[in-house]
């Protein structure tokens, strides 16, 4: 059967490069000053846009169109666009091809990614292209940011199964830096010292 | 042991959990319409329903899909498969073959959701299932003549 493949398709999958350092670039809030309260909340924030700003995020955060893949955040493939539920086409939805949990193909060393969550953030909390402080003033915007205010923020970042999943991608594609709880620890520290947002 | 649903008929598998249910379909089952293409969700020839909605076999681990109903080529029927393989065949739309029975599957999927679906529409929809003999022009004919016939 496997004789029978479409290699060509097939030729258009390519393990992510692996990129062992990310795991380990997020500093701890102990580890970020500032002058004062303000400076060092915007400091924090700049840390967690680490995390905000890798393409474990961002390539669900897109700002026009359908998501991207891969850690060059190239086009999804195959093309797909956003759809009236943030969840693909008619006909194609996201779970067509993305389930519950990451996938391992069976047959080479890399995986789908998944999740019982999975699905393209609103066009509201689209991130791609924009600057720390553009994101920093979406993500404190209830009417960008799904009604949550910043308790609501922190849990979401800290428990949010989807957002975890960023740790946790699925064989070949490297993590989102540090872990979930460091970026939970992150944003306790920045909402705690002002929620300041990055000039 | 996985228990699922296949086409009406409750199978119980005592097969290795992470078995691509592609795998269970062709080589346990003979449930051959089904059909591997690039094993990564990349083309669709894999295509089947998945309680109701279109879902690529090759990676859909059989353990992950406990108590699902599965429906194959072999096992479809209503009124929107019927226009479709109606026009399928009366547009001649395959020409190897190979990936037609995961165009149906989302051809009819398409149709259950939209009735008149647009180009635009029609090309967002099939977009995950290759044709390596390119016949794209007839499957989106037959699409709206399908869409037509369900219109009376």
């Amino acid at each position: 059967m496997r004789a029978l493949a479409l290699v060509v398709v097939a030729a258009l999958v390519q393990p992510a490069m692996i990129q062992p350092a990310a795991a380990q670039d997020l500093r701890t809030p102990d580890q970020i000053t500032g002058a004062d309260d303000a400076a060092r909340s915007a400091a924090l924030f700049v840390e967690m846009g680490k995390v905000l700003t890798h393409p474990r995020c961002l390539n669900c955060h897109p700002v026009t169109g359908g998501p991207t893949q891969g850690d060059d955040m190239r086009a999804h493939n195959p093309p797909v666009v956003r759809g009236e539920a943030d969840f693909g086409p008619a006909g194609m939805t996201c779970n067509t091809c993305h389930g519950t949990r990451n996938v391992s193909f069976a047959t080479q060393p890399a995986s789908i990614p998944g999740h019982e969550a999975w699905a393209l953030a609103p066009v509201s909390m689209g991130w791609q292209g924009r600057s720390l402080a553009e994101i920093c003033a979406q993500i404190k915007d209830p009417a960008r940011n799904g009604g949550k205010d910043l308790e609501a923020i922190h849990a979401h970042n800290a428990e949010d199964g989807l957002v975890g999943w960023g740790w946790d991608p699925g064989q070949g594609r490297p993590p989102a830096p540090g872990s979930q709880e460091v970026f939970g620890q992150l944003t306790r520290a920045w909402i705690d010292t002002g929620a300041a947002c990055p000039g | 042991m996985t228990t699922i649903t296949i086409n009406g008929t409750q199978r119980t598998l005592d097969i290795d959990p992470d078995t691509p249910l592609l795998w269970v379909l062709r080589d346990e089952l003979r449930l051959t319409g089904t059909k591997f293409g690039c094993g990564v969700a990349q083309c669709g020839a894999c295509t089947v329903m998945l309680n109701g909605t279109p879902r690529r076999s090759c990676v859909t681990p059989v353990g992950m899909i406990e108590g699902a109903d599965v429906t194959t080529i072999e096992g479809m029927a209503g009124r929107e498969f019927d226009a479709i393989q109606a026009a399928w065949r009366a547009l001649d739309v395959p020409q190897c073959g190979w990936c037609q029975s995961g165009q149906v599957m989302s051809a009819t999927m398409l149709l259950q959701q939209l009735p008149a679906p647009s180009d635009q529409q029609i090309d967002e929809a099939m977009a995950g299932n290759a044709c390596r003999c390119a016949t794209y022009h007839r499957i989106r004919a037959a699409i709206h003549d399908a869409a037509r016939t369900l219109e009376g």
